[in-house]
């Protein structure tokens, strides 16, 4: 019972717990680098009257857009190495050399190259996402068993008939999964990128804050890419939902959450 | 119909199949028995054309098999239905895949799942149906293509023992009303009394037919509870085990 209404209102009850130990922290610290919560919260409706919405808006956008390419390229390239072993023997090894690199480390030559504007942001993310997004998709192609190949096959399924009804499906739940995990890098990495050569974005808004040493309006900046991110999340689950139905019936039986 | 000839098929340098020569008439139904490992799946796989052999042919009424055929209809032995479609999609693939208006697939899909008692189920997905639920879609997707021959892989075997029977049973009666031509492979003796109008036993490790066995009273539901049958059963259980009987 206590369960279900948990399970209902997760994110309110989330939310209203970091609240509390929020306020809590604001208590025993007394210093105005952690503010009153409830001060914030109004700071920060009012700011999102003002330029707030926009910071936001310019944040979303370059993550939207890093997302959209990462995974169109990263998911087609990894399905295709799945799929055919003898390409994966040339490019996994230099996969493999790739995706631990830190990649915000390349945001100087990013800048460099794209310039100081939105591309080389969006460059950046879209690199982190995609190494993911890439592994993940191609791993899951190769797990799939040649009887299930053969049973597609047997259906009379021609090439691109075996991705749309097998592959793409089969490696959709992991693609969700990629997405999750690579979207908290990208927002801090992102957070991070936006503190050169833009004037725009949350990231932007947080170190301006902290520079002018308000520290209301630096919360309130949190705030707004921690809202950011949950969207985020919650729009993956959304799609998750719609597209991996399956899945999920499945996950549903072993685990609560 | 089913004229297979010479068959040599390997696995490196493996003869799984070798020199394998087997017929199977239009309409007649053929049990294939054999133990684990004798190469049963690696014949069908052939049979269905979803692999090339090494050496020999496989002659289908008259044309020698290359490819994957439109009119068979193929069950294997586990990976049969897609767990991210319902069982209304899974059902309806083998139309699909061969292009069939959307039209047709909802009539015909209908109407095997509501002849096969699965109509109510159309909306879930594979994961959510019984074992037993879930080998009639199987079936219900590979008759969906009206094929001439029907290729089976162990499709009862991890079924109890009353489920099996029933979709033995069913088995019989789609062969009568749809005129087929069955192969049917499976590790269970009385499974392939039952359902083999010829029942094939194949050696255990040289990849050849150690047997064949006609069976006349196939094709009636009762059979089951005849002594005939168990005598059988026992002719059968005996040639595995490489007795004369
Ligand atoms: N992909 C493969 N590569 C190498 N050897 C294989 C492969 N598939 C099957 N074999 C070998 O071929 C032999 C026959 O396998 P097959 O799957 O046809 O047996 P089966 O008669 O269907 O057995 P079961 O009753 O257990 O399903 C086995 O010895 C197996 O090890
Ligand atoms: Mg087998």
């Amino acid at each position: 019972m206590i369960i279900r209404y948990l399970k209902q209102f997760k994110t309110i009850y989330a939310s209203l717990f970091v609240l509390i130990i929020w306020y809590i922290l604001h208590l025993i610290i007394k210093s105005n680098i952690i503010p009153n919560p409830f001060q914030t919260i109004l700071v920060f409706i009012q700011l999102l009257q003002d330029d707030l919405l926009i910071h936001l808006a310019v944040s979303l956008t370059r993550i939207v857009f890093s997302i959209i390419i990462a995974v169109f390229c990263g998911g087609t390239i990894g399905l295709y190495l799945g799929m055919h072993e003898k390409y994966d023997l040339f490019f996994g090894p230099v996969i493999y050399l790739l995706f631990p690199l830190p990649k915000i480390a390349f945001l100087p030559v990013f800048m460099i190259l794209f310039g100081l504007g939105n591309t080389s942001k969006i460059v950046l993310i879209t690199t982190i996402i995609f190494f993911q997004i890439l592994v993940t998709t191609r791993d899951s192609t190769k797990g799939l068993s040649r009887e299930i190949f053969y049973s597609i096959s047997s259906l009379g399924a021609n090439k691109w008939q075996i991705y749309k009804h097998v592959v793409i499906p089969a490696a959709l739940p992991k693609l969700f999964t990629a997405l999750r995990i690579s979207i908290g890098t990208s927002i801090s990495v992102l957070f991070f990128a936006e503190n050169y050569a833009t004037t725009y974005g949350i990231g932007y808004f947080i170190m301006d804050s902290w520079t002018r040493v308000d520290y209301v309006e630096m919360f309130a900046g949190i705030i707004a890419i921690s809202l950011l991110g949950l969207f985020i999340f919650k729009i993956i689950d959304y799609a998750e939902r719609y597209f991996c139905k399956w899945a999920l019936l499945e996950k549903k039986d072993s685990a609560l959450f | 119909m089913i004229d297979v000839h010479n068959l040599v098929v390997q696995y490196g340098q493996t003869k799984i199949l070798n020199n394998l020569n087997m017929q199977v008439k239009r309409n007649e139904s053929c049990a294939i028995i054999g133990p684990s490992g004798c190469g049963k799946t690696t014949l069908l796989y052939q049979l269905a054309g979803l692999r090339k052999p090494n050496e020999g042919k496989i002659i289908i009424n008259g044309t020698t098999l290359t490819d994957i055929r439109d009119k068979t209809g193929v069950i294997l032995q586990n990976y049969g239905l897609l767990p991210w479609k319902t069982v209304w999609d899974n059902a309806g693939l083998g139309l699909k895949l061969r292009g069939f208006s959307k039209n047709h697939r909802d009539n015909v899909v209908k109407m095997i799942l509501t002849e096969l008692n699965v109509y109510q189920q159309r909306r879930q997905y594979p994961t959510q149906l019984s074992g037993g639920q879930q080998q009639r879609i199987a079936i219900a997707r590979a008759i969906s293509i009206e094929p001439d021959i029907l290729l089976m892989d162990e499709p009862f075997s991890a079924l109890d023992a009353i489920t099996r029977e029933s979709l033995q049973d069913l088995m019989i009666k789609l062969y009568h009303q749809k005129q087929l031509t069955i192969v049917l492979i499976t590790h269970n003796i009385e499974e392939a009394v039952f359902l083999g109008e010829k029942i094939i036993i194949m050696h255990p490790s040289n990849g050849t037919i150690k047997k064949i066995i006609d069976n006349p009273h196939f094709g009636d539901k009762a059979f089951r509870n005849t002594t005939d049958f168990h005598k059988l059963c026992v002719e059968v259980r005996s040639e595995m085990a490489g007795r004369p009987s």
